[in-house]
This record gives C-alpha cells, sequence and structure tokens, in this order.
C-alpha cells in the first residue's frame, strides 16, 4: 500500500531511451467545399473552404518509463495529437518517430509491430467497446489474429488480460451493456494489454466515470505501470489527475503547446499566464467560499484563431508584441520551456506575474 | 458557520421532508430517492452531491415537480415558503416554475428554442408570467444578460442560441432563469460539459448573484470540488438516500459517513503525488437490488452486523447529521 | 497492490442466462402484441405459399386440371364432377381461386423476398463502400442514388419491363433496380456515423485489416436500419408486382400472381362477379399488411433513440 508507485522522478531524462518522439507534428482538417459550395464561391457568396489548425508544429518527447500528461481545454488539439500519437491518424505535416524510426517508412510485419506496441484507451467506455462482441471476442480478437496467442490457448490468455485489468474471466461471454462504466473501461484496458504494448495512449480514459471509479482505473494504471514497465501519454482536462499520474505535463492552448515542464515545476512555478490561469481555475476541495478569480474572455474558434500568441486577447499581461509574433517555445529553466514573450522582457527573470 | 437545518424567524425558502419518488419500470420499482429530507434557507446555497445514480438529479425534477412516467413522487413533503408543491395543482406549478422557482440544466439547449432570437425568448418568457411592456421587458432582459457577464448584450440579444459558444449559452440559460429574480434556482450540473476556465467564470457568476439578490440555489453536481468554493451546506446522497449533510466545512473537513470520507480521499489532489489513490471498492448497487439495510454496507470498509438493518437519518454532532451506525467521529475529533 | 486490484465486482444484471443482444431484442419485440400478431400472420402466410402444392385443392397452373365448365362459379360450389368444393369461387378459367390465392402468395412473396435481399446485398454493399471510400467514389454512388430516387418507380419499373420483356425473372431485376438505392443511402448514413465511433478507431489501432474491421465490426452495427428498410421494402416490393401484374407487365398469364388474379377479375367486378378480384385482393392486403406492423415494430425496438 504505501510504496511509491512512480518510477524514479525523470530529472535525468535526457539519458533513457527515447520511446517516441514527435517533430514539428502539424495536423489540419479542412472543410472542403462541395460542387454546389465551389459555385457559390466563384459567384461571390462568401463562402469558402474551411481549414482548422488543430494542431499546429508540435515536438514531443516521451522516454520509456515516463508518464507525460498532456492538458489542454476544448479545442486545443490534445485529442488529435493523441490519435497521432497512437497511430490512428496520419499528421499532415512532421514525423512521428517510433523508437528512433519514422512510421510511416515502416511496411507489413514491423509497421504492424510498432501499431500494436502503441495502443490507446478511450474515453467512453460505451462506444468504445463493439455492442454486438462478447467480451472474450473483443479482448482475445486482435491477438488471435496476429498470432499472439493460439485457439487452443485463446481461453487462458483473454482470462490472464481480463484478471490484469481487475475483471473476473467467468464474465466473458457477456456483451459490453451488462457490465457498469468503471468495468466497460476495464475490458477496454484489457483488450489494450492483449497485444502487450509498450506504450499507452489514454485520451481522457477517466472523465466519463464516477469520482469512486476513477480512482480505482487510475490506481490500476499505475499498477500496471510498474508491472509492466509502460510509457503513458495521459490526456486531460483534469489537471488534480495529471499532477497525480504524471512525470511531466504538457499544456495545450488552440495547437500549440505553451508550456512544458516536471509536474512540481508546473504545479509551483507555472510560467505561462494560461498555465497560471488555468491552475487558478480547477476547483478545489480546501476552498471555502472563495471568490473564483478567473481568466477573461472565452476560447476562441480554432477556425480563426488570434494572431501572434493565441492567448494574447485573455492574457493580463499582453502588450504590443503578443498581438503579432508567435512567441517560440523556449526553455526558461532546465527542462522547463514555455511560450511567453514575457520572457524576454529583462526584468521579468523568466516569472511573470 | 452556522449550517441551516432549522429555521427560528422567516420560514425557509424551501424544506423538503421525507421525500420520496420512485420509477415504477417494467424491471421493478426503482426507489429513485428515498426519505431525503432538506433545507434551504434566503440567499444559501445548497450543494447536492452524488454519482450518477445516486438521485441528485431526480431529486431536483421532483421538486420541479418535472418526474415523468414511470416516475411518481410517492410520498413526503416540498415546501416552498410554505407551500407543499406535493400537493400543488399542475396550474399552481406552472406558475411557479420559471417565475419564482427556475431550473438551469446541464445542457442548456433544454431551456433554449434554437429557432428563436435569444430576445424573442427572454421577453416571451417574462410576458408570459407578467404584465410587462415589450420595451421594459426588454431592458430586463439586457440587464439581466449584462449581470451575467454577457458583454455587449445589446448585439447578443439579437443572436440565435447556435452563434454563441458552449459557455455563452450556459451563461443565457442562466440569465433566463434569473429573470423573474426567482427565489429558488435548481441548478442540475450546469457547469460539467464546460472547460474549467469557462467553468471557473460560470461560478464566480453565480456566486455573486447569491450574495446580491438573495436567490436560494440548489447546486446539484457529481463534483465534490465545485460545491467546496460555492455551497454553505451539501447534502452527499448515495443510492437515492442522503447520507451526509451539514455545512461544508463540516461535511470535508470532518467527514462523518464511510461514503463521504472514502469520496474525499479518492481525490486525486488529497493523495500524495504518485501513491495509490485510497479507493472505494466496487461499483454502485443497481437500486433494484439493494441490499437489506444500509446500501453502502458491500462497499463500506466499517460495515458490521448492525448494517444490515436501515440506519436513521441522525444529528450526530450539532448540525451535522449522517446515515450511519459506524461514523467517522475521530475525523471530528470526538472519541468513538 | 490490494488496493489496486479491485474486487471483481458482479455487473448489476445476474440472471443466470446471458443476455445477448438477439434475447434482448426478442423480449422487446413481443412487448408489442400487435406486432407479435402480425408476426404470426405472416409466418402463417409464408408456411400457406411453401406448402401449397400439398395443401391447395388443385394445382392452378396445370391447365389439365381446369375445366373451363367451371369458370366463375360463386364461392362454395362444387365442381362440375363434383370432386373439390371452390371455398372461394372460380375465375373466367374456371381456376379454384383458394389453390390460386396459395399459388399466387409463392410468386408474390419469391419475387418480393428475392429482389429485397439482392437489391439490399447490393445497396449495403455499395452504401458501405460509399462511406468508406468517401472522397469521388461517395459522390459517384450517392449521386446515382439520387438520379434513381428522383424516378417515380412505376416507372422505372415499366421502363426496364418494356426493354427486358416479361417474365418472373425480369419482374426481380426491374424491382432491385429501382430498390437498392434506398439501402444504399441508408447503410451509408448509419456507417458514417458508425465509423466515428472509438471502437472502430481501437480496430485501427489493434492493426486489424480495414475489410475486417468493415466487416466485422462496422457492418453488423449498421445491420438494424437496414433490417427495418428491407422489411418496408419486401411490402413495397409485393405491392409493386402486383402493380406490375395488374398492369400486365409481370408474371406469364399461364402462371397467375396475387396481382394478375386480381387484373383477371377487374373486368368482372361490375357484373357482381366480386370475388374473383376480391379474395386475391384481401390476401395482398393482408400481407403486405402484417409486414408492414412488422416493420414498424421492428423500427421502434432497433431504433436507438426512442430507447428509453
Amino acid at each position: 500500500m504505501s510504496e511509491t508507485m512512480n518510477a524514479p522522478a525523470p530529472v535525468a531524462a535526457g539519458k533513457r531511451e527515447k520511446m517516441i518522439e514527435v517533430v514539428g507534428v502539424s495536423r489540419r482538417f479542412a472543410k472542403r467545399l462541395d460542387f454546389a459550395g465551389k459555385l457559390a464561391a466563384k459567384l461571390g457568396a462568401p463562402i469558402r473552404e474551411e481549414v482548422v489548425h488543430a494542431v499546429d508544429k508540435v515536438d514531443l518527447t516521451i522516454h520509456r518509463g515516463e508518464v507525460v500528461g498532456l492538458v489542454g481545454e476544448s479545442g486545443c488539439g490534445k485529442s488529435t495529437l493523441g490519435r497521432m500519437v497512437a497511430g490512428i491518424l496520419p499528421p499532415s505535416d512532421g514525423s512521428i518517430l517510433w523508437k528512433g524510426q519514422d512510421r510511416t517508412g515502416l511496411h507489413g510485419k514491423e509497421a504492424r509491430a510498432a501499431t500494436l506496441q502503441a495502443q490507446m484507451i478511450f474515453q467512453d467506455p460505451m462506444s468504445s467497446l463493439n455492442p454486438r462482441l462478447k467480451v472474450a471476442e473483443i479482448i482475445g480478437e486482435a491477438p488471435l489474429f496476429h498470432g499472439l496467442t493460439k485457439r487452443s490457448e485463446f481461453g487462458a490468455y483473454v482470462d490472464e488480460q481480463m484478471r490484469r485489468a481487475g475483471l473476473d474471466p467467468s464474465y466473458k461471454s457477456r456483451y459490453p451493456h451488462q457490465f457498469s462504466g468503471g468495468q466497460r473501461q476495464r475490458i477496454g484496458i484489457a483488450r489494450a494489454l492483449a497485444v502487450q504494448p509498450e506504450f499507452l495512449v489514454c485520451d481522457e480514459s477517466v472523465a466519463a466515470l464516477d469520482v469512486s471509479i476513477q480512482a480505482q482505473i487510475l490506481n490500476l494504471f499505475m499498477k500496471l505501470r510498474r508491472e509492466l514497465n509502460l510509457t503513458y501519454l495521459f490526456i486531460s482536462h483534469d489537471l488534480g489527475v495529471v499532477e497525480h499520474l504524471s512525470d511531466r505535463v504538457v499544456i495545450m492552448y488552440l495547437g500549440r503547446v505553451v508550456e512544458e515542464a516536471p509536474t512540481e515545476t508546473v504545479f509551483a512555478r507555472a510560467n505561462h499566464p494560461y498555465t497560471q490561469s488555468l491552475l487558478g481555475a480547477v476547483p478545489r476541495i480546501e476552498a471555502r467560499k472563495k471568490a473564483f478569480v478567473t481568466v477573461q474572455g472565452e476560447i476562441p474558434s480554432p477556425l480563426n484563431p488570434p494572431a501572434g500568441c493565441h492567448f494574447h486577447p485573455r492574457c493580463p499581461h499582453a502588450f504590443d508584441r503578443c498581438r503579432v509574433e508567435v512567441p517560440a517555445l523556449k526553455e526558461v529553466a532546465p527542462g522547463h520551456k514555455s511560450r511567453c514573450h514575457l520572457n524576454d522582457l529583462p526584468n521579468h527573470g523568466g516569472q511573470p506575474v | 458557520m452556522q449550517p441551516t437545518i432549522p429555521a427560528s424567524a422567516a420560514p425557509p425558502t424551501l424544506q423538503v421532508r421525507n421525500l420520496q419518488t420512485k420509477f415504477f419500470t417494467r424491471a421493478g420499482v426503482v426507489p429513485a430517492v428515498n426519505d431525503v429530507s432538506f433545507t434551504v434557507s434566503r440567499g444559501k446555497v445548497l450543494g447536492l452531491v452524488g454519482e450518477s445514480g445516486s438521485g441528485k438529479t431526480v431529486t431536483g425534477f421532483s421538486i420541479m415537480r418535472l418526474v415523468d412516467d414511470p416516475g411518481r413522487i410517492t410520498g413526503g413533503e416540498i415546501l416552498f415558503n410554505g407551500q407543499d408543491l406535493v400537493k400543488s395543482s399542475e396550474d399552481e406549478m406552472r406558475q411557479l416554475r420559471g417565475n419564482r422557482i427556475a431550473m438551469i440544466f446541464q445542457d442548456p439547449m433544454m431551456t433554449l428554442n434554437p429557432v428563436l432570437r435569444i430576445d424573442t425568448q427572454m421577453i416571451e418568457t417574462m410576458q408570459a408570467h407578467t404584465n410587462i411592456s415589450r420595451e421594459a421587458a426588454r431592458q430586463r432582459a439586457r440587464d439581466t444578460l449584462g449581470m451575467v457577464g454577457i458583454p455587449s448584450p445589446d448585439e447578443r440579444l439579437m443572436a440565435y442560441p447556435h452563434q454563441f459558444s458552449g459557455g455563452m449559452r450556459q451563461r443565457v440559460a442562466i440569465a433566463i432563469a434569473l429573470l423573474h429574480e426567482p427565489e429558488l434556482i435548481v441548478a442540475d450540473e450546469p457547469t460539467t460539459a464546460l472547460d474549467v476556465t469557462i467553468q471557473g467564470q460560470i461560478l464566480a457568476e453565480v456566486q455573486k448573484l447569491a450574495a446580491n439578490t438573495g436567490t436560494s440555489i440548489i447546486w446539484i453536481t457529481h463534483d465534490l470540488s465545485v460545491v467546496a468554493g460555492l455551497a454553505d451546506d451539501i447534502a452527499v446522497m448515495y443510492a437515492g438516500e442522503i447520507a451526509e449533510y451539514g455545512a461544508v466545512a463540516d461535511v470535508l473537513d470532518h467527514p462523518l459517513h464511510p461514503y463521504t470520507n472514502g469520496l474525499l480521499g479518492s481525490v486525486p489532489s488529497r493523495n500524495k503525488r504518485g501513491e495509490p489513490l485510497r479507493q472505494i471498492p466496487g461499483t454502485t448497487p443497481s437500486l433494484l437490488r439493494l441490499p437489506p439495510g444500509c446500501p453502502f454496507q458491500t462497499r463500506c470498509p466499517r460495515a458490521a452486523d448492525v448494517c444490515r438493518q436501515p440506519p436513521p437519518m441522525a444529528e450526530i454532532l450539532p448540525a451535522h447529521e449522517a446515515r450511519c451506525f459506524r461514523p467517522h467521529l475521530e475525523n471530528a475529533g470526538v472519541a468513538a | 497492490m490490494s488496493a489496486t486490484t479491485a474486487p471483481p465486482v458482479p455487473t448489476e444484471t445476474k440472471a443466470p442466462r446471458v443476455e445477448t443482444p438477439l434475447r434482448r431484442f426478442i423480449s422487446e419485440f413481443a412487448e408489442s402484441k400487435m406486432a407479435v400478431g402480425a408476426l404470426i400472420v405472416f409466418l402463417a402466410i409464408v408456411l400457406i405459399a411453401i406448402f401449397a402444392p400439398l395443401i391447395s385443392p388443385q394445382n392452378p397452373y396445370d391447365l389439365a386440371q381446369l375445366d373451363i365448365m367451371d369458370g366463375r362459379l360463386e364461392p362454395g360450389s362444387k365442381s362440375g364432377d363434383g370432386s373439390i368444393t371452390y371455398w372461394l369461387g372460380t375465375d373466367d378459367q374456371g381456376r379454384d381461386m383458394l389453390s390460386g390465392i396459395m399459388y399466387g402468395l409463392r410468386i408474390s412473396l419469391v419475387v418480393g423476398a428475392g429482389s429485397a435481399i439482392v437489391a439490399a446485398l447490393v445497396g449495403a454493399s455499395l452504401g458501405m463502400l460509399a462511406a468508406y471510400a468517401g472522397g469521388r467514389t461517395d459522390t459517384v454512388i450517392m449521386r446515382l442514388v439520387d438520379l434513381q430516387l428522383s424516378f417515380p418507380t412505376i416507372l422505372s419499373a415499366l421502363m426496364i419491363l418494356a426493354f427486358l420483356g416479361k417474365g418472373v425473372m425480369n419482374v426481380v431485376i426491374a424491382l432491385i433496380v429501382v430498390e437498392w438505392a434506398y439501402y444504399a443511402r441508408t447503410v451509408r448514413g448509419t456507417a458514417l456515423v458508425e465509423r466515428r465511433r472509438e471502437y472502430i478507431e481501437a480496430a485501427q489501432c489493434l492493426a486489424l485489416p480495414t475489410r475486417r474491421i468493415i466487416f466485422r465490426h462496422l457492418l453488423p452495427n449498421c445491420m438494424p436500419p437496414l433490417i427495418v428498410v428491407a422489411t418496408i421494402q419486401i411490402a413495397r416490393a409485393i405491392a409493386l408486382e402486383a402493380t406490375l401484374s395488374f398492369l400486365g407487365l409481370g408474371v406469364p398469364i399461364t402462371e397467375p400472381s396475387l396481382g394478375l388474379l386480381i387484373a383477371n377479375g377487374y373486368e368482372y367486378m361490375l357484373s357482381g362477379k366480386y370475388w374473383i378480384s376480391f379474395y386475391p385482393g384481401i390476401a395482398l392486403l393482408i400481407t403486405i399488411v402484417s409486414i408492414n406492423l412488422v416493420g414498424d415494430h421492428l423500427r421502434d425496438v432497433l431504433n436507438p433513440r426512442l430507447k428509453k
């Protein structure tokens, strides 16, 4: 009970093996015009092709054994980035290196192996399970297909995966609708583990669960990390969950990474004004009749993000430069990067506010 | 801080006594709300907290008398300024709803009509209940939008709901709820679907409103930390019953019921980073197959033989009630 | 350790029997007495059609068995040689109407169900292809669907039969051509929704081949609306075949389907010999209504949006 579940703090991360490297990756979604739309546009109607830069030139490295928390609000591109890292969605630009190799360059067996090694745990425990398959089929289909188990050992293999995810194997001939939300999420976890991955992308994997069930699933993630030496990209809007689980935190806003640092640093000395306002807005149990201090304004539409620093219209410290020039993601302390012009001001010492 | 359980001078805005709501389904009778009692005084905020299936939403809908078939209020009283809503006619309820009692839903589109402009909706809502000129109603609509923090309300009045973001829509829904300066607002998870920074903005506005207008609020949520900063009192629901009820500081700092204690313990920020979270084992029991006695006994670390009897709701500490035979008295520094 | 492995918790349903989707579907379907009644009637009609050669008083297609002298006899009359009673009367060829209806049902059902099944296969494949491939393939297929649906059904069928000529097989072909578009449109719509679900992404993540994802994961989840459309379309196909036969473009005169039986009696309607058209009409009505009732209730049961 009392032993620490996290691996040693990743201070010397630079020396460790790189699991996944995201290099200058962008993803654009275009809403193309159909024939009628094109015609209308030709005739001068105010419609044009709309392009969303869901993810905009993101660099991210995740080392073996690390848990990286990816935090942001809606429209920040965290789910899109997660899907690209998991290999479900191809990037529009840039490359994703899996253990040093570009995944798009892999073919056949190698490509399949790389895909299997990065698995994803989804948000909605119901829609992530095929309602027409029994639990055993959901968990066992891929390992059987890829030859990770034989038909003769199929039953035992599925039992093992279910036990590992905290499920009673005697329920394996049931259907997803017969389980509660937390148990469905365990089925999703067992399905991912069944192909023996090294890397899990968890996309809001506990957001849809009740508080008491959330804790069970988070504990399961930590147990699996220790037992199977898993690496995680943990995507969440819940800073409390991310703080508890992650070694390192990456904050995104409207497609760009705005801050990246070891977890303690982010929560103790957040550099970027957006991170600071995000931390300020999180409701805490300890608060009593507190006046909620909040950041002003709405999250702009990703269709039409503000020029310069995307955060400038809501930023209390914005100045002229923020409105025109995109700030670069710069190191403000060892292992701590931030994308803010304030850090270039002489008297600032890298600590806005 | 004095919790608001006993009402001395003016009658409290709302007094719910032994409320019972059941759903008569094909699979059996579901006791969705069972023996629920609480009091909301003028200008106070009650946080009604629970997980899915705990009955918190059905409690809210029961107060509004909006429980649909196959559900029915089967017992108890809902005293709104002394008037029993359970016994009120549908006509009387229509007069109260949206006028003196308003509801805010998780999805603001439950309130908003997608094909009507905001000004039309707000003005018509007002004219339905009061004799007010169009111009005065418009003025009031504009003021109310400003009150909930909507910038340039004049422009926004002319817009349709789809032209607003999720957070703005929820603000408009809140503004509509506020139009008649209701005495009671029942808010069902109104910020759950919103982003953290937007949720913070709305909580800030609601806090100001409760303080300035004297409106009483029942804030239904699954998130203890939201009501921690907002509410005066908290009622924690489990399996259709109130497990614990008292002032925010009492319930959150010295939880008596093992369920509240477990919930608070499982919040990540209350655990040491990287350590396993203190979790409540098991899952919420189906309301169709509750164990006899305390519904929490199957998951409770303190369960004993006595828990096979139904525990009564008891004022275990002054103005701090719990439905438990073996409460965590040590949390409050009292010897067991 | 013990803190992380939650005890495997029993689910809400403790029933010893596994509640398969099929069982759940059956119990929900059984809730409507009307639909169950309609299903029983429909199954009875199918049985009558299948065993018509064994149970019908005569073989109406064997001209040697027909006696022209027995033509247009009233219901309940005996044949000239006294061997059979014509409970529903005879037509102008001396054909026993009861036997004619039984055999006619065979043709109507085979034509209706056969065309519906083939049209469903063709339409579902094209719809699935349009949804999964997207882009130009999608555009071409869906514009074809629009084109097909913009023609009045009866007009298209008439044109096709005018080109192909009479005959049961040609009626089936005509029906397939006019009906596939309904299936394609339905399946494409469902597939577009279903393929965005996370279980499809999960299957991609598990490196399953696209063909397997489509047929094992996507298609089975697109079946409910397809089944509903197929049921309604069988009824439509039967009605359409009857119309074509009534217009004399359908099945050959020697092997009348229900539509042709109705057409044969049409000219005697006003002379009081109602039964030649009336009874086949009733048979056709019962068949179509029972299928539609089953289909309507299927739609209620299978539509997740109507679930409580």
